[in-house]
């Protein structure tokens, strides 16, 4: 017998049913998160027939996507875009009330992206199955754990009974060989992979990504590359548990604690792919050829590494997307100036990444012009930055200090980019208007985010982050 | 749920490859609390001018696409977000299937469950309803089949107990909460 993948580990011990031909697997989830978008018809939906919350404590919620960034008023109310949108955060308040879900509210220090505080909380772990009515939710594979998203009927499956019918996607190793150059970074190495693979290139799939590159990342970076996996397509990302996961779990509130801890910790050593397991297709990266990688088109997949030029037009919509981001075939990225830069996310959302800003920022200006958001993933991230003084040098640069949320990456609590305006972003979804009406989006990592804010245009990051480091 | 056997219409065209849910439905309609409704804003952006009035360019806004049910739509529809907002918003403006070579796997997941057929077909064919918007379809949910105007059949994939729900209007939701006694065997196990 063939050896298991680490996706085939965990999904054998979560089938409460195994799949057949005619149905399939009744799957078990450990962990759901829920937010304020993707929920409410969800819960409406039990209170119609009558369900309760079958194990409320295997759901966590908090709100994030609807959430003003600016701080609340003289009086106390957050300043939501629209009543629909205040209704909506009171609506989930209201709903995991009445169904006893533990909530993260707006006045909670642990709130924020339900991406971010899953992991600092503890709550994500190793081997687990973890869903959440948001695609972003392959975030959590970093821990080597099952997670991937859902819709809003299935919201109300888990809700109803913590199991969902599931067919068993394909396995897809991305191995990633050698290390990173300096002044690369995960999301440089993310998006060059979904270069490589495409949009679509992971569709049916679970990607393990493995190899020397991906064991040197950190648990942040891990997140952050892990993130992106559905940009490719694929159901979910994962990377197998191993010392520097456990050493970040460690401690933190929800993971097991003392003698559970211990058992926890000789169940995770085993949750690895065997070493004649098979996948079902295989990539090779090599890590010392990708460079700082920004997108250049209207999709995830559309990329090109800050030394090359912008590839010509294929075919018509290609050509399309070329037009509306007022960007020409066979010249260079770089140079392209800059209206609006954004730090924050799921994706790069983390202490590191507002580390990795703020060093390019330190005792530098945003270029005239130019507007930066930066905000935290969490409350527990803002937290942290204001300890060590990274939201002074964000407003010494002129950059916007927010509260923590989704912001401008889904751009539907009124943090918005204007038509036209092209922005630097450090989110995940480039898309025509993502980011607003007409709104034109380059991905990047937070360096070279932060690089493009000072300089005015989009710029090699390692000018800054080199220097910084040789000096 | 309704049972779906048949779906029959003439086909509206939109060939773009990566058709994403932020397209279908933009983000900032998600403020909603409800399902209903959404179809006034499905493809938002490419079927309004900046001013708010409708662009007669796209295909939607034409007079030959009034009363069509069946998209057909290049590769790779519904890729992004997992909104099932996405979904909502095509049945509730008048759309009940989707043709493509590839369907995103969340939007797929989403549609099937709330009635909207989403189905693909092999490239050559998908190529050939691409450049023929306006056929008359009858895609026949049981048989697996869509029967052309000219008496032409072209297979489709669809998960089989996606169909089986489809067709006797099987609800997920009711399957799940058959599965009780297994789900307590299963946590008394395990979790």
């Amino acid at each position: 017998m063939a050896g298991r993948t680490l996706l085939d580990k965990i999904w054998d011990a979560h089938a409460v049913a195994p799949e057949t031909v005619a149905t399939p697997a009744v799957l078990y989830v450990d962990l759901h998160l829920v937010h304020e978008v993707t929920s409410p018809q969800a819960f409406s939906e039990l209170r119609t027939r009558g369900l309760r919350a079958r194990r409320p404590e295997r759901t966590l919620a908090t709100m994030d996507h609807s959430t003003p960034t600016l701080p609340a008023g003289a009086d106390g109310t957050p300043p939501f875009v629209t009543p629909e949108a205040a209704q909506q955060v009171r609506t989930l308040r209201e709903n995991c009330r009445e169904f006893g879900i533990d909530l993260l509210d707006l006045d909670s220090a642990q709130r924020g992206i339900v991406h971010v505080i899953g992991p600092e909380l503890g709550a994500t772990q190793p081997g687990m199955t973890i869903v959440c009515g948001d695609s972003h939710t392959s975030t959590h594979g970093a821990f080597g754990a099952l997670a991937f998203g859902i819709g809003t009927s299935e919201v109300g499956h888990v809700l109803a009974t913590q199991c969902l019918l599931q067919r068993k996607p394909k396995a897809m190793a991305v191995e990633v060989h050698g290390r990173l150059q300096p002044g690369v970074d995960a999301k440089d190495l993310v998006l060059h992979i979904i270069g490589r693979i495409g949009v679509d290139g992971g569709t049916g799939c679970v990607i393990e990504y493995r190899g020397e590159a991906i064991r040197a990342l950190s648990m942040e970076q891990r997140m952050t590359v892990c993130n992106m996996s559905i940009e490719a397509g694929a159901r979910a990302g994962m990377i197998a548990p191993d010392d520097t996961t456990f050493a970040w779990l460690r401690g933190r509130a929800r993971a097991p604690q003392g003698e559970a801890w211990t058992r926890a910790l000789a169940h995770w050593k085993t949750l690895h792919s065997d070493r004649d397991a098979r996948f079902d297709r295989v990539v090779e990266i090599d890590a010392a050829a990708v460079r700082p990688t920004l997108s250049y088109g209207t999709h995830p997949g559309m990329v090109v590494d800050i030394e090359a030029s912008v590839p010509q037009a294929g075919n018509a919509l290609q050509q399309r997307a070329l037009d509306y981001m007022g960007l020409r075939a066979g010249a260079r990225l770089a140079g392209t100036p800059v209206d609006v830069v954004f730090v924050g996310s799921c994706t790069n959302g983390r202490l590191s990444d507002l580390r990795a800003a703020a060093a390019v920022l330190r005792g530098r200006r945003l270029a005239r012009g130019v507007r930066m958001l930066v905000v935290p993933g969490s409350a527990a991230v803002k937290h942290d930055a204001e300890q060590e003084g990274l939201d002074a040098v964000f407003r010494a640069a002129g950059a916007e200090w927010r509260e923590p949320g989704c912001s401008m990456c889904i751009a539907m609590n009124g943090d918005l980019v204007a038509p036209g305006q092209l922005a630097v972003s450090t989110s995940n979804r480039n898309f025509e208007g993502r980011q607003g009406p007409g709104a034109r989006t380059v991905l990047a990592s937070p360096a070279s985010a932060a690089a493009a804010a000072v300089a005015g245009h989009i710029v090699d990051p390692r000018a800054y982050t080199i220097e910084e480091a040789v000096a | 749920m309704k049972p779906i056997r048949h779906v029959h219409s003439r086909s509206v065209v939109l060939a773009h490859d990566n058709i994403d849910t932020d397209r279908i439905i933009p983000a900032r309609f998600l403020t909603t609390t409800t399902r209903e409704g959404l179809g006034r804003h499905a493809f938002q952006d490419w079927r309004y001018r900046s001013d708010g009035s409708p662009d007669p360019d796209f295909v939607l806004n034409r007079a030959e696409a009034a009363g069509c049910s069946i998209l057909v739509a290049g590769r790779n529809f519904g890729c992004g977000s997992s909104r099932e907002h996405a979904p909502w918003a095509l049945l509730d403006a008048g759309i009940h299937a989707v043709i493509s070579s590839e369907i995103a796997d969340i939007f797929r997941s989403n549609a099937l469950k709330n009635g909207l057929l989403a189905i693909t077909v092999a490239d050559a064919e998908h190529r050939f309803l691409l450049r023929h918007p306006g056929l008359e379809l009858r895609i026949d949910v049981v048989a697996g089949e869509i029967a052309l105007p000219d008496g032409g059949r072209f297979g489709f994939a669809l998960d089989a107990f996606a169909r089986h729900c489809l067709t006797e209007g099987i609800d997920q939701l009711g399957f799940l909460l058959r599965q009780h006694a297994a789900i307590q065997r299963h946590e008394e196990q395990y979790a």
